[in-house]
């Protein structure tokens, strides 16, 4: 994608982070730590944290217990967005219904006045041709399929040159061919942009194909960190309940479904 | 005691972000387009419902007023009393009470679908505070809107009770005398009066409502819930608050 920027990528560090919403205890203590630019992918089944976890590192929520740092400072601090640039693909894209797809892109450099309005026609043309959306520049979200609000929710985070991309549950809802290129474009981004992504999912094919490292929450603990090669030959019961045998690659079911189809 | 806490909490966070709102007065150039389109939505869904109502407001007063007092031969006043009244207690009172119905709601019901729709949280993370992009510049147009809409008001009001003067055979008051009568004990402090009273209801009604637009969570289902409470809290705002302000004003 010519239309990406190189930017310096942020570590993200997570330590004994603890929130609770009334009497439940929704994350336990969850420590990670994310290397600049890498792919970090978090899984883990409905209701275990994952999206909690996210909204901790964007900071829009404040922790009961722990500390959450993008580069060296707290998550939620003032310093810390004005530091370090940091997007969100949000699940169901939280574009701006009452704008167009162009007045969603150009939004944030329009409010932060980062270029004139003709650098910022190129910059929202070249984003929206890269994502081959740009047939719906003058539409509204409302009129956009699923798998196109998703590009543009991904097109609006690389507008902002983000150092950190969060992605939550950047291909539910996809058929398998839009989430295949929507895990292609995920690895496209990170690879020419250099940025550090997060991305949060329950799809173990993505997690698998793209992450450079898989972590596995349960309950609001994480009970796996590391590789996807280390993530499928994990002996954990809780990993190997999760990472249900028909989906992987490597098991003999699921090689004859595949040559059935 | 919850509920006490939380009451204190919902103030507390209520001050906050009107202190955040005024504190970007100084970036509201640039956000001219959503001030004009808010101006426009703000006005075209008032005016003709403040000028009807208002008109009737007016016509309602005289009927009354001329009924109390036609026998004592002091009808000449009623012009006086009408035009009095709607400058300084009805038609802004009124007015903010019609402000709320149709333009707070619409602001509690926008903001608060933003927020359960994660476009607010959307705009947090973009690092565009809410107060600057979507309250200030509602604030604002609020703020300009409400002296015409009081104009209106007023304006509808006497009107209404002129036509009543004149048409109805008990009244039978003439429309030079109504307007003489009104013209002769109306001060420009009565007007400046009724214009602060209207320009405060219309600032707080905007509050309160974008504050519980935007502290909405849940589903779908809490924005009708947010609007009533919205509609409800600044009605009570508006009754409350024009006690105290006609005491500070008199």
């Amino acid at each position: 994608m010519e239309s990406t920027v190189k930017v310096e990528p942020v570590a993200v560090k997570v330590e004994k982070l603890e929130k609770a919403y009334g009497s439940q205890q929704v994350l336990r203590g969850v420590s990670l730590e994310i290397a600049p630019g890498e792919i970090f992918v978090l899984m883990g089944p409905s209701g275990s944290g994952k999206s909690v976890l996210m909204r901790h590192l964007i900071g829009l929520e404040f922790s009961d217990a722990g500390t959450v740092l993008i580069g060296d400072e707290p998550a939620h601090s003032p310093e810390t967005h004005s530091r370090f640039r940091t997007a969100l693909v949000f699940q169901a894209g939280a574009l701006f219904n009452s704008m167009t797809v162009y007045e969603n892109l150009a939004l944030y450099p329009r409010e932060h006045r980062l270029y004139s309005e003709s650098e910022i026609r190129a910059k929202v043309t070249a984003v929206m041709e890269a994502l081959s959306i740009e047939a719906a520049g003058l539409k509204i979200p409302a009129e956009l399929s699923g798998g196109m609000k998703k590009r543009v929710a991904v097109a609006r985070a690389i507008i902002m040159e983000p150092q950190l991309i969060l992605y939550d549950e950047p291909t539910s809802e996809l058929d398998p061919i839009l989430a295949a290129t929507t895990s292609e474009l995920i690895a496209t981004i990170s690879r020419e942009t250099g940025a550090t992504s997060l991305v949060v999912t329950h799809d173990r094919e993505l997690a698998l194909s793209i992450g450079d490292r898989v972590a596995l929450l349960m309950n609001g603990q994480l009970v796996f960190t590391g590789t996807p090669q280390e993530l499928k030959e994990s002996r954990d019961p809780q990993v190997r309940e999760f990472m249900n045998p028909t989906i992987d690659p490597d098991n003999p079911r699921f090689r004859k479904q595949e040559n059935n189809s | 005691m919850n509920k006490v806490l939380e009451l204190f909490e919902w103030l507390g966070s209520g001050v906050q972000m009107t202190l955040k709102t005024f504190r970007y007065v100084p970036s509201l150039p640039r956000h001219w387009k959503q001030l004009v389109e808010q101006c426009l939505f703000m006005g075209y869904a008032t005016v003709p419902l403040v000028g009807i109502l208002s008109f009737f407001i007016g016509a309602v007063l005289a009927l009354q007023i001329g009924y109390s007092i036609v026998d004592f031969g002091v009808k000449n006043y009623i012009g006086t009393i009408v035009g009095l009244s709607m400058v300084r207690e009805l038609s802004p009172v009124m007015t903010a009470v019609m402000v709320t119905g149709r333009v707070g709601s619409a602001v509690t019901a926008e903001l608060a679908s933003m927020k359960v729709y994660q476009e607010v949280d959307a705009l947090r993370t973009m690092n565009i505070p809410p107060e600057r992009f979507l309250v200030l510049p509602r604030v604002a147009a609020i703020i300009l809107v409400m002296p015409i809409l009081l104009i209106v008001s007023v304006i509808a009001g006497w009107v209404g009770g002129q036509i009543v003067c004149e048409v109805v055979p008990w009244i039978g008051l003439s429309s030079q005398s109504y307007y003489n009568s009104l013209k002769s004990f109306m001060v420009m402090g009565d007007i400046t009066d009724g214009l602060i009273k209207a320009e405060l209801f219309g600032v707080g009604i905007l509050l309160i409502a974008s504050h519980l637009g935007l502290r909405t969570s849940g589903g779908p289902r809490e924005i009708g819930a947010a609007v009533t409470r919205a509609v409800v809290v600044c009605i009570i705002f508006i009754l409350i608050f024009d006690y105290f302000i006609t005491n500070i004003l008199i």
